[in-house]
């Protein structure tokens, strides 16, 4: 029987999910043994044309990487869509939106005024910014063209599955690839990864006190953390009790706190909101009721960039999708 | 004038029944408003605040009992530290803070129920539709 075609793919993303791949190390072999590798940009020497020459569907999965920020990378997706009977996407940034999908906190106008004129290592007196056409001696050229607004894979094509992280973990992606060999994949949109919250997988959840508070907001760089205690007991805000579970820890392990990469736990609809929520209801609460407004701006604001922090990963994805800009 | 459209969330045992005060008493207050009844004030989720912004509301009114006066004891001191935040989160976010605003208003207080209804929406209405 002929192997099952798998393509892989990548948009708006930083790479980290191609070298994830690769750190699959000798399990690599397995899949290479099970399946054929059609196209692979990072890789392999196949062209979009070979991906256009391909039936309807004859690639079995494609695994794409990467949020959706430039025309190209739109084109591509829906050709590979066109193309595959599974879409998987891989990684946070076609997940959730990542970190690319900070850039949804400007716009293509500021980002190429800064990009083009501003940077510190730029002269660029005429002030030239990308267009997608330009004609040079007669020719028209045509580059592709960079959208206003980053976008989660889902929010540009159809999805099958989702594998969460930046990047994904290699047993989750083992696991993925064994029960798309196997037939064994759970109902459509699934994110393949377990439905619990990172707390409670979390090794240092069994040192969280009985009633959780904060009672000052401690950035990371500012104390030592003590390698065993739970990050909120500590005063540091951890995105933990928002995020799901599958990553093996290793913000944690790391001794770092949480950022959410994962994504919301099942039925959450706006990862920031839940993260704010949750964290805003632990604050200061000891004494809650003796709390003046002042006292309560003021430990709001020791936190010092909320929606950066509360979306870091997630923005593209949230309810506003970007910041509002007129 | 651009009409806007606010939506209020009222806890059961005190704004909203302040709300139905100001309503038998037959006061008037501008019309623009569109009551939400939660049994807590704390029961009003971040995420439905925006969901409210997303689909076209121009304002948000959180309304509670006052401090000390929760049924559920702590809820509204839940309540003003979640706002507080999320009034920040906002801002940041492009969505001016004073769209969004938490009081407390007692079953007893049908008067301020309607000015605080009328002073918001004047608020609003100042900053204009927002555009999402
Ligand atoms: S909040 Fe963070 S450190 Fe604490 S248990 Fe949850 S994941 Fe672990
Ligand atoms: S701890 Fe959080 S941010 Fe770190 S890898 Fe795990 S899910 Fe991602
Ligand atoms: S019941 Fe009114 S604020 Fe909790």
């Amino acid at each position: 029987m002929a192997k099952p075609k798998v393509a892989f793919y990548w948009c708006a993303s930083c790479g980290g999910c191609e070298e994830a791949v690769i750190d699959l190390a000798e399990d690599i072999l397995t899949v290479t043994d099970a399946v054929d590798i059609v196209f692979w940009p990072v890789a392999l020497d196949f062209k979009k044309k070979d991906v256009e020459a391909m039936q309807d569907n004859e690639i079995a999965v494609s695994f794409i990487n990467g949020a959706i920020r430039t025309s190209e990378q739109e084109e591509m997706v829906n050709l590979l869509r066109k193309k595959s009977g599974l879409i998987i996407a891989f990684g946070s940034c076609a997940h959730i939106g990542g970190i690319p999908g900070l850039a949804n906190f400007s716009n293509r106008e500021e980002i190429f005024d800064y990009v083009y004129t501003k940077t510190p290592s730029t002269m660029n007196p005429a002030k030239t910014t990308p267009q997608t056409n330009t004609v040079v001696d007669g020719y028209e050229l045509e580059i592709p063209e960079f959208y206003n607004t980053v976008k989660t894979l889902d929010q540009t094509i159809d999805v099958d599955y989702y594998l969460p992280g930046c990047a994904p973990p290699p047993d989750l992606i083992m696991n993925a690839v064994m029960a798309i060999l196997k037939g064994e994949l759970p109902e459509k949109g699934a994110v393949l990864a377990p439905d619990k919250s990172l707390c409670d997988t979390c090794p240092r959840n069994d040192s969280k006190p009985e009633k959780l508070m904060m009672k000052e907001i401690k950035r990371p760089h500012t104390v030592e953390m003590d390698p065993e205690k739970c990050f909120l007991a500590e005063g540091v805000i951890c995105l933990g009790p928002a995020t799901r579970s599958g990553c093996g820890e290793r913000c944690i392990n790391a001794n770092m706190p949480c950022r959410g990469c994962f994504g919301p736990v099942k039925g959450v609809s706006d990862f920031g909101a839940k993260s704010l929520s949750a964290i805003a209801s632990i604050m200061g609460i000891e004494g809650e009721e003796n709390m003046t407004d002042e006292d309560i701006q003021k430990l709001v604001d020791q936190i010092p960039d909320p929606a950066g922090l509360f979306y870091m990963y997630s923005l593209p994805s949230s309810l506003l999708r970007r910041k509002v800009m007129t | 004038m651009f009409d806007p459209k606010i939506i209020a969330f009222y806890c059961k045992w005190c704004t909203s029944a302040g709300a139905d005060l100001a309503g038998t008493s037959r006061m008037t207050y501008k019309p623009n408003i569109v009551g939400i009844r939660v049994m807590c004030s704390s029961r009003v989720d971040p995420e439905h605040i925006l969901d409210a912004f997303k689909n076209g509301a121009d304002g948000v009114l959180i309304g509670g009992c006052h401090p000390g006066d929760c049924h559920y004891e702590s809820g509204n001191y839940k309540t003003q530290k979640r706002i507080t935040l999320l009034k920040k989160m906002i801002n940041d976010l492009g969505i001016d803070k004073n769209r969004l605003r938490l009081e407390w208003i007692s079953a007893a207080e049908g008067k301020r129920f309607a000015k605080v209804v009328d002073e918001f929406t004047d608020e609003v209405q100042k900053l204009g539709k927002l555009k999402i």
